[in-house]
Parts: C-alpha cells; structure tokens; sequence
C-alpha cells in the first residue's frame, strides 16, 4: 500500500467510531493549541519588556533618588523636614568625573493638579531639560519641544502628554492655550506623542509612566515650585527637600556602560551618608529579562509538554480499545498475507492520523490568539469599562506574537506523540497469533 | 505414505502444487504433549479438489492452519511452490500465504468497514511487487461471483451466501495455488450451501486447487478426493465420482 492508501485507511478506520477518535483529537489539539498560545503570550510579554527597556536606552544610566528609611533618616532629620536624593552637584560631579558620558539630563517631578477650565487632572509635573525627549525617545505630536531658550528665561512654558493633552482639551488644540498648575498659568508649546509605560526600574519603583506628564523647563520648576515640598499626610505636615529625582547619562558605547555605572556609584558613595539614590542599568535589564524569557519559555514548553503528553496517553487509550475490537480483522489481514510489520505500519498511520489531524486543527486553533486576545480585549473594555481601566497597562497592550517555531515545534511533536504512543498498541496488534486472532469473536 | 495422486491415481502427471510430508503438530496443553498430527503426508496436484472429513479433534483444523502457512509443523516437511517452508520465519511465511495461498472461512471473515470490491482487493495490499492490474481484477471476480451490482456495498448490507462469494472472490485475486476453504457452507442454509458448492465446483472445473475441511459428508461429497482423519493420522482417501 502506498502512502496515500494508508492515509485512506486510516481515515476510514477511525471515521468508525467518530466521536472516540473526535476526542482523541481534542486532546491533542488542546495540546498543540496550548503551547502556540502559551509561547505567544510569552513572547509579546518578554516583547514588551525588552522594547520597554529598550526605550530606555540600552546606552544609559538611571540614577534615581530613594527615600532612605524611616529608621535611618530619623538621625538625619531635623525638624525643617527631611532632605534626601541627588543634588545638582551630583550631576556637576557625574559630568566632570565621567568622560565617557555623551549626554546627561538632570529631572525633577511632582505631583500636582493640572487645570484648564473646569477640566483637572492629577498630574505628573516633570522639570527637565530639552534633551530628555531625545534620551528617552519621546517624540513631539505638535508644537516643539522644550528648548534650551525656554530653560535660560524660566519661561513659564509646558510640553502635555498625549493623554493629560486629550483630557484637558477634549476639544480644541492644546498649542498656545494656558494651563493652571498651582498659581502659575503655563503655555502649552507641544504634545507629546502616545507612549507606553516603561518597564519598573529595579525592585523600588514602579513602572514610569508618560501619560500623565507635564514638563516644565528644570529651572522653571526650580524658581516657581523650588526644592522643598510640603504635603499633609495622615494630619501632620511632612516636608521634603529634593534637588533632584533622577540623573539619566548616556554613555558613547554600551561597553562603556557597566564601568561608568560603577565610576557614578563610586561618585555618589563619597558624597552621600544615606542610601538614597539607586544606579539602574537597563542594559542589565534587558540581559536579565533575556534570561526571564528563556526561563519563562522553558516552563510554558514544560505544561504544553504534559498536556500534549496526557492527549498521547488518550491517543494510546484508543488505540489499545480499538486493536481489541479489530482482533479478527488483524488475524485476517495477516492470514491474507500481512506481514507483523505491515499491521504495525496500519495501526502507526491510525495513530500518526489522529494526532497529525489534532495537530493541524491545533495549529490552527493557534493562529486565533490574535484575533482571540484582541476579543477578549474589546469585550472587556465594552462590558466592564471600570475593570478594563484598573488594568495595569502592560496587559492592557499586550499582543501575543507567534512564534513560528512553536508552530513546527507543536505540530511535530504532536505527530511524534501519535508515533511514540502508537507503538505499543501496534505492537501488540503485530504480535497476535493469527490463529487466535481469527477465532476472535 | 499416502499419496493423492501417485498411488491412487498414477495416470496424471500433473505438478504437485502442495506437499506435506510426514509432518506432526505436538501442542503442550496443561503441562501434557497433545499430539494434534502424528505424521500425515500428502500430495495436492494442480485442479485437485480435496475434501478433509474427521470428527472433532481428528486434527483437521490443525491439518488446514498448517497448509494455511498459519503454523508451523513440529516436525515434517511442506513444500509450497517448490520451497520447504516448514521452517520459514513469521514473516517469510505472510509473504508465502500472500502469494501462494486463497483462504475462504466458516464465519466469511469480511472486514466490516471495507466496501465488497474493497475487500476483495484486501490481499493484493500484500502483494510484492504491486499488481497494477488490481482493480480491474477485483472488478472482474466481483462479477465472476455475481455481484457487480453490489461493489459499494458493505458486508453486513449482503446475505451470508453474498458474503462467502465475496469471500470466494478474495481468495482468487491473489491467484493462488491452492484454495483453502474451512468449512465453507458452515454457516449457510442447504439451499445458499449448493450454491457456494456450485461456484466451488465451477472454480475447480476451472483448473483450481481447492482443499477443504468439512465435516458435512454430503458437501463432502462434492469434492473429487475425500481424505478422513482420525487421532491425527490419514484414516483413509477415497475417490469420487
């Protein structure tokens, strides 16, 4: 018999007895349609976090400032409030004492209410300086950027986020329009352009976000708002004095990234008593999020290993039933001149059938994540509109990505289940006795 | 030694097709040897048409498994187209049963789920080298058997005596040497038994060797040869006709 013969016979065989060889099938689509999908999520996750770190800057150095403890700045103290975090002669000293620096950006932010009208939103005011649209690769919508003329007069002048530019301005264009924050009215001279959040800076800061931003030029921020803060918390007044938030520096190679980071940790040790800054490397992140990935693909393989596993053994199941019921038909094959490989080869191609066909159905079930995860997405946001916005939005825009490897992967391996888990139960139909099997009732 | 054609019937000289000679067949039932055949030999000529008659346990139906190629004697010889394969391997016996052997059974053994033509064309599977005259074949022993109007059909859509013909027709497409029908009319009333007689008959007249356990003395009857075994031994060979 010919290959496509076999094909045949194993269709016909298992057409008898169709919804046992349906769900034979199930099992192995499950299987299959599991691990595409699986390795799909993974990877838009780990996609999404390397693009995220990556608009960070695989080339930069993020030194944050971190409110020590309350046990160790109770010593530091005074009654005039804490002060903690970078100072301006901290980037002076970074500057100075790094020469493979190319670009650095001092930033300060806050929280404050942003108001045009009767339309206000919490906001997140950044004082920076021109170049932090280009470090952190945040393109202009309309209007222009914060420019180094800006920063010389302490113009009253704000870049808006996309999102705090929708909401204040449902309407009309932002550009040239005023909007309130505190006392002061500042003129709008640019949007920025949508962005997703970045990927959490090391273990004690969450994720940054750009939607809620409003920059301001650094010395603007420094002469109308200046370094101390002054919150009410739980009825007593606290009062913070910060210089700055974060430093970014970018070096000229990424070679030169894990020596500089170690000459500005060095830098920061000699001036600071409290631990109250944090050297991030996303080019670290980014091998560790590589090594995350491997681990996180390793362990998805790991379950759609055993679910494909459990559809073989159902696979194995059927046929050990199926090769009892067709005892005689084995024996007659065989009296009618079948050789014990020849019945093997039949049973292996019912086997190889089944799963070849759940494999396929699995594979295409698998091309559905897409269109699966963008229906889920709409339902959500349409249905429960509340649960749909309390969604942190790295899951809000996560797009699962198919990887063909998984495909050929999944639907090979689903045919080496049919194969693998075929041979027993050919065997065992192989080694009848064909006498015996011809009185078989 | 008895032996069909040389010392009953010295005028042919037709080829021996099949030849068992002093072959026994000891099984070990219950730790005890039973000794099924204590040495039989035969002879089966081209165009014979042998009938084995016995009572149960006379080894007639182990006397078939072993021209069937189905076992192997524990002792003897059997020569099938020229070759001893008394002692062939499992799979060199398939290959033999394949190519020199038709069998058509009691119970018709038709695989349910094939079609009549399909099921006719059950044996050229097995063929080596492939038959690319095959269906044309199938169609031709439908028709030989008289039913070529019912070639989609499935075994349990066609009487007994339509399931034994397609049966019958099984057994010719290989072209084999000898035919080997264990109790053919078993299952079928008197009237469905003469008429599968009949075809039997017709086959012979045909040229066909045909060898067949029975233990019906007038189906028996119709054969040319009836050999009666009795506690594995050849008890007697008588000529009809």
């Amino acid at each position: 018999m010919n290959f496509l013969q076999q094909l045949r016979l194993g269709f016909r065989s298992l057409l008898l007895h169709k919804l046992r060889s349906a769900l034979a099938v199930l099992g192995i689509l499950i299987g299959v349609t599991a691990v595409i999908w699986l390795v799909a999520l993974g990877e838009g996750v780990s996609y999404q976090a390397q693009q995220q770190i990556k608009n960070l800057g695989a080339t930069s150095i993020i030194v944050r400032s971190i409110k020590p403890t309350e046990e160790s700045n109770s010593e530091g103290g005074s009654r005039s409030g804490i002060a903690y975090g970078l100072l301006r002669d901290d980037y002076d000293r970074i500057l100075a004492n790094v020469p493979t620096i190319t670009k650095a950006m001092p930033m300060r932010e806050i929280s404050r209410e942003v108001r045009n009208g009767e339309f206000a939103l919490d906001a997140t005011l950044v004082g920076c300086t021109p170049e932090y649209f280009d470090i952190n690769r945040l393109g202009i919508e309309r209007g222009r950027p914060l420019s180094a003329a800006d920063m010389e007069y302490l113009d009253n002048v704000a870049v808006l986020a996309y999102e705090v530019a929708e909401r204040l301005f449902p309407i009309e264009d932002p550009v040239g329009r005023a909007v309130q924050i505190g006392d002061e009215f500042y003129v709008v001279i640019g949007v920025a352009e949508q962005r997703t959040a970045s990927a959490a800076i090391g273990g004690s800061l969450a994720a940054r976000q750009y939607d809620k931003d409003v920059y301001i030029p650094l010395s603007t921020f420094r002469a109308r708002i200046g370094d101390r803060v002054i919150t009410v918390r739980g009825g007593t007044f606290q009062n913070e004095t910060v210089e700055l938030n974060q430093i970014t520096a970018v070096v000229d190679d990424m070679k030169a990234v894990d020596s500089s980071a170690d000459i500005i940790r060095d830098l920061l040790r000699r001036y600071h008593k409290l631990l109250d800054y944090s050297v991030v490397v996303p080019k670290e992140l980014l091998e560790q999020a590589e090594t995350l990935r491997t681990m996180f693909n390793v362990l998805l393989l790991l379950i759609a290993g055993i679910s494909l596993l459990v559809g073989g053994i159902g696979i194995m199941n059927i046929m050990l039933a199926t090769v009892t019921e067709r005892t005689r038909e084995i024996g007659i094959r065989r009296a009618l001149g079948a050789t014990k490989g020849e019945i093997v080869q039949q049973f292996l191609w019912e086997t190889v059938v089944l799963s070849g066909t759940g494999g396929l159905l699995g594979v295409a079930f698998g091309f559905l994540c897409g269109p699966t995860v963008a229906l889920v997405r709409r339902t959500i946001s349409e249905l429960f509109p509340e649960v749909w916005r309390s969604l942190p939005p790295n899951i809000r825009d996560l797009e699962p990505l198919l990887a063909p490897w998984s495909i050929a992967a999944a639907f090979g391996i689903s045919v080496g289940v049919g194969i693998i888990f075929g041979i027993y139960p050919a065997r065992r139909a192989a080694n009848m006795d064909p006498i015996e099997a011809l009185r078989h009732e | 030694m008895s032996s069909v054609a040389t010392e009953n019937r010295p005028e042919t000289g037709r080829d021996v097709v099949a030849s068992v000679r002093n072959v026994t067949k000891v099984y070990r039932l219950g730790g005890e040897d039973v000794k099924a055949l204590a040495g039989v030999s035969i002879d089966f000529h081209q165009g014979d048409f042998v009938a084995i008659m016995g009572s149960s346990g006379s080894g007639k139906s182990t006397l078939l498994n072993l021209l069937g190629c189905l076992d192997r004697p524990t002792t003897g010889q059997y020569f099938l187209g020229g070759n001893d394969v008394a002692t062939l391997d499992d799979e060199s016996l398939s290959r033999v049963r394949g190519r020199y052997l038709g069998f058509v059974f009691q119970s018709y053994n038709l695989i349910q789920q094939l079609s009549v033509v399909e099921n006719i064309a059950v044996p050229l599977a097995y063929q080596r080298p492939t038959n690319p005259d095959g269906p044309e074949l199938c169609l031709r022993l439908a028709k030989l058997v008289g039913l070529s109007g019912r070639l989609g059909h499935r075994p349990n859509q066609l009487s007994g005596g339509q399931q034994q013909r397609v049966a019958i027709a099984r057994a010719l497409v290989n072209n084999p040497h000898v035919i080997l029908a264990d109790e053919p009319t078993g299952n079928l009333d008197t009237a469905t038994s003469l008429e599968i007689m009949d075809l039997l008959d017709a086959l012979n007249n045909a040229g066909r060797t045909i060898v067949m356990v029975t233990h019906e003395p007038d189906i028996a009857a119709r054969a040319k040869t009836v050999i009666s075994l009795r506690d594995g031994k050849i008890e007697s060979i008588t000529h009809n006709g």
